[in-house]
């Protein structure tokens, strides 16, 4: 039998151990993420000139006041927020219904699959791209097809936000459907079976025993799908600059952001937006968990 | 109302020819509906595939084709002049050289730290472990644009502008990364740490030589996941990227060629096809490795 | 009314025929069960009832009328899965009530109906809770009240016994067959085990590789065997198979290390045929020093009331005696002599054991 003493020092050498191993990511996440995040709440404080050297002044929260209440944020705010609105149900609507489209043992569904799948090699560039092509007033295809609106669509107030959702939407399909897919083959065939003779329809069998026992799945994408919106960005960067008609209309908070940092060079402002971004998203998360979470059905 | 109302009685029993073995007989109601699905999964994959498929299409075309209406769907006479001109115009070669440099970068260090993390997590008592694990999970929470402003502040500090450490440093850890191998590591069995115990293993050996073969599939889909996002990302890079081509990855260079090709779409295009070809091969080389990647965080 | 029928049914799957040109007449009210061992295809010929698996030749009819095209939801069928297959994210009642929902069945009637089926089965006070916090035997049960809810035409049961332990299942087993007595239903029954099969069906249909080797009641089963498969598969141990040739001019089968008395209707179809496989069964053989088989004996089990004694003849073969607990037990590796009674000796054919006469 060990003597009680050794066994301290092996329990202290086991912790130093667990310690060092998890230190290179702690510090990973200390310097890049949760100190910048602190930092967030003390620069919106002060109001920091343009110009590097000059001191910045404590304005308190009233530089927060003037940013929450200007009408640029709250243009971003409702252009964020109409965005979210409609790219999370579509984007995790439509991963859903290729997966059980596809969740099927017949000839071919490898190549479905890999179709459906394939939208996650689409980077925000290559979205960007692809799209603008297809809705260029000139040479787009979608112009062609009938939608041809005057300004074009990627400078209308009205199309351009869904546009860009459009993009958006398309490039996370491919996700969605791979997650969904996942949460699909932990539902147990003979339970859909056992639904199936019991007399329901497809459509019965869907709605009250898949969508149910693929509710962990879903609400996980939802979470995720919610803070992929929300970190929209790049589209708008390269197909929409500040000097676009729509800008306003499709202004996203991240967007802002930047614009914060780079063009106008204003660190608190953009410390105000960053925590606003964060308050939301994780508002957003909070909401669905207490609304939506209730109603998932964990585990067998 | 029986059940039986409404189909037709055959009356005899008639034993029917077979076709060829292995595949489902389909009849007709069956037929029908067979042939409703495969539409409906054709219909899919063209409205998935169908923005990727214009985009090359586009890119083999000559500017003036491209303008023609209604727009051609397939190229008669392929016109790959497009491809050298983005690839040395648009500098893809260095852009791809720099993308693969940071990504590989970023995976390396995201395995890296995961598993030495997650190992910690799931075989080593440390105190306060549960908390620090919590305190992982809480950078789920906070999106990297929340935390933009002060990292792009201590990049610039720290001279990394424009450098691949400021490209890659603040990624090298992930807190989703952490809790996947955590998961896979803690489906090893309790006995095979007991009995690596009893034949002198110690943690290190432990996680070479049997907990990091084990986890092999969970850590090659985090591999494949982690190479997606490093690859895609674009807000990052567009902040820390300064002029010249040092490291400015493809997907930057792809706003850039947009920009000066404005009258030369199909130049642009075939830029982004030169893209997104690499991943497209790693999809299809890789698709159940993502599948499984993203089991391990939808199924909680 | 609700008779099943196979009408030359095939399944195929990757080329091999899971169900091989099933004709098979169940009729109303009547349990049958379909035993055979695992991938003899019995539950995939159950499937084809339920409409889960498409026949890929042939035709099933379920109360006269043929069902190829019917969709399962509409065959009026339960089906009791051996995993049961409840959902797990609704309640008992809700569980239960599910078909009727289905059918459009008022609530109110809808909650009486499946209250007394939960009745009947014993889970009245378990209706709030979800199939996980359930036993192994309450799940069996809400899946069996959720197959008799709705009254259908046929109940299809795929070895429900089997993931419960042997004390819950000898309870269940009587329980079923109650049940089935009670509401008439036509009942086709899955299972591998033969002992099962014996005390619950009406008849019993034996398959092999998606071959149906005989249907029958199980005493005729027993006793008359269509083939030397049916023949060893029933009966614990099965049927002693011995390969032999008929002596010439008498009616005896001569085995290795002896011989064996064939009846003579058993005989004169044995001689149209060689080789043979001679079969009898452990309860009908004994030892005996006027025994015409010699044998060594290997090992001697107490089984309580009997003792079973397991033989080698000259040949290898393994022989099996079953005898009474009070008769002289051997010691192992004595040599000794074996008789069988008379009449109890069946011929089969040696190529592939269709049964050619006895016993006798």
């Amino acid at each position: 039998m060990l003597p009680a003493r050794s066994r301290r020092v092996r329990a202290v050498r086991e912790a130093a151990l667990g310690y060092l191993l998890v230190l290179p990511a702690l510090a990973v996440f200390g310097v890049f993420v949760f100190y910048p995040f602190a930092q967030n709440f003390r620069l919106a404080l002060y109001e920091t000139p343009p110009y590097p050297g000059l001191p910045s002044r404590y304005v308190g929260l009233h530089q927060v006041g003037q940013v929450l209440t200007s009408s640029s944020f709250l243009q971003s705010l409702g252009a964020t927020l109409l965005f979210v609105v409609i790219v999370v149900p579509a984007g995790l609507l439509g991963g859903l219904l290729l997966a059980v489209a596809a969740h099927r043992r017949l000839r071919g569904m490898t190549v479905y699959r890999l179709v459906f799948s394939s939208t996650v090699v689409s980077s925000v560039a290559v979205s960007a791209l692809v799209f603008g092509t297809l809705m260029d007033p000139v040479v787009g295809l979608l112009p062609w097809l009938g939608l041809n609106p005057s300004p074009p669509i990627l400078q209308n107030t009205t199309w351009a936000l869904p546009a860009i959702a459009v993009m958006a939407v398309w490039q996370f399909l491919g996700l969605a459907f791979v997650v969904m897919s996942a949460g699909l083959s932990a539902v147990p065939e003979e339970v859909l079976e056992a639904a199936r003779v019991d007399g329901a329809s497809e459509r019965t069998v869907f709605w009250r025993v898949t969508v149910p026992l693929l509710s962990p799945t879903i609400f996980f994408g939802l979470v995720v799908a919610t803070i992929y919106a929300f970190g929209t960005f790049g589209q708008v960067d390269i197909l929409i600059g500040y000097s676009n008609a729509a800008f306003e209309h499709v202004n996203l908070l991240v967007y802002d952001i930047l614009n914060t940092i780079q063009v106008t060079k204003t660190p608190g402002q953009a410390a105000v937006l960053s925590i606003a971004l964060f308050v939301l998203t994780l508002g957003v998360t909070l909401v669905q968990l207490r609304f939506i979470e209730r109603r998932v059905h964990y585990g067998s | 109302m029986g059940p039986d109302a409404g189909v037709e009685v055959g009356g005899d029993l008639h034993p029917q020819v077979a076709r060829r073995p292995g595949r489902p007989r389909p009849r007709p109601g069956r037929r029908w509906r067979l042939a409703v699905r495969y539409a409906l999964l054709t219909l899919g994959a063209v409205v998935v595939l169908a923005p990727l498929y214009l985009t090359v299409v586009n890119s083999l075309l000559p500017p003036s084709a491209l303008a023609e209406r209604p727009p051609p769907f397939f190229p008669l006479h392929p016109r790959w002049h497009d491809y050298p001109v983005a690839w040395s115009q648009g500098h893809l070669g260095v852009y791809l050289r720099n993308s693969a440099i940071q990504t590989v970068i970023i995976v390396c260090g995201q395995l890296v730290t995961s598993v030495l993390a997650g190992y910690a997590f799931a075989f080593v008592r440390f105190p306060f472990r549960r908390v620090l694990f919590v305190v992982f999970l809480a950078t789920l929470m906070i999106p990297f644009e929340v935390t933009l402003v002060t990292n792009t502040q201590t990049i610039s500090s720290l001279g990394w502008y424009n450098t691949f450490e400021g490209l890659a440093v603040p990624f090298l850890a992930t807190g989703f990364g952490t809790f996947l191998v955590r998961q896979a590591f803690l489906q090893i069995p309790r006995d095979l740490r007991e009995a690596a115990t009893l034949d002198g293993y110690g943690h290190l050996r432990f996680m070479l030589r049997v907990a990091v073969p084990l986890a092999r599939p969970a850590l090659a889909a985090l591999g494949v996941f982690s190479f997606l996002a490093a690859w895609n990302q674009y807000l990052w890079p567009l902040v820390v990227t300064g002029s010249g081509d040092n490291v400015r990855t493809v997907q930057i260079g792809l706003k850039l060629l947009q920009g000066t090709q404005v009258s030369h779409t199909d130049v642009a295009l075939a830029g982004t096809v030169i893209a997104v070809a690499p991943l497209v091969v790693l999809l299809v080389a890789f698709q159940k490795q993502l599948v499984r990647s993203l089991t391990g965080g939808a199924v909680k | 009314m609700a008779e099943v029928a196979f009408r030359g049914a095939t399944k195929r799957f990757d080329g091999r025929a899971a169900v091989d040109h099933l004709d098979l007449d169940i009729a109303d009210g009547e349990l049958l069960v379909l035993l055979g061992p695992s991938g003899c295809g019995k539950t995939t010929a159950l499937r084809l009832v339920a409409g889960l698996e498409e026949p890929d030749e042939g035709a099933i009819s379920i109360g006269g009328q043929v069902v190829n095209d019917v969709e399962p939801k509409d065959r009026d069928v339960a089906m009791v899965f051996q995993s049961y297959a409840l959902y797990p994210h609704l309640s008992v009642e809700r569980n239960i009530e599910f078909p009727l929902r289905q059918r459009q069945v008022p609530a109110d009637e809808r909650r009486r109906r499946a209250r007394e089926a939960a009745g009947s089965l014993g889970l009245t006070d378990l209706l709030d809770r979800k199939p996980r916090q359930l036993s192994g035997g309450q799940r069996q049960r809400v899946a069996l009240a959720r197959a008799i809810v709705r009254q259908p035409k046929a109940f299809l049961m795929d070895e429900p016994l089997s993931n419960l332990d042997a004390a819950l299942r000898l309870q269940t087993r009587a329980d079923i067959v109650a049940l089935q007595a009670r509401l008439g239903t036509t009942t086709l029954y899955v299972t591998h085990d033969q002992v099962e099969a014996m005390t619950m069906g009406h008849r019993i249909a034996v398959m092999d590789m998606g071959v149906l080797q005989q249907v029958a009641a199980p005493s005729d089963l027993y006793d008359l065997p269509a083939n030397a498969f049916v023949a060893q598969f029933l009966g614990s141990p099965g049927m002693n198979l011995l390969p032999a040739v008929l002596e010439p001019g008498q009616p005896s089968a001569r085995v290795s290390g002896g011989h064996l008395p064939l009846g003579e209707g058993a005989a004169a179809a044995a001689a149209r045929a060689a080789p043979l496989v001679v079969g009898v069964r452990p309860e009908h053989l004994f030892l005996s020093p006027a025994g015409t088989l010699g044998a060594t004996v290997l090992l001697v089990e107490l089984l309580g009331a009997e003792v079973q004694v397991l033989c080698r003849l000259e040949d290898q073969t393994k022989l099996v005696v079953r005898q009474d607990a009070s008769a002289p037990r051997p010691a192992i590796g004595e040599g000794v002599r074996v008789a069988a009674s008379p009449g109890t000796v069946h011929v089969f054919t040696g190529e592939d054991g269709t049964r050619l006469g006895g016993p006798g």
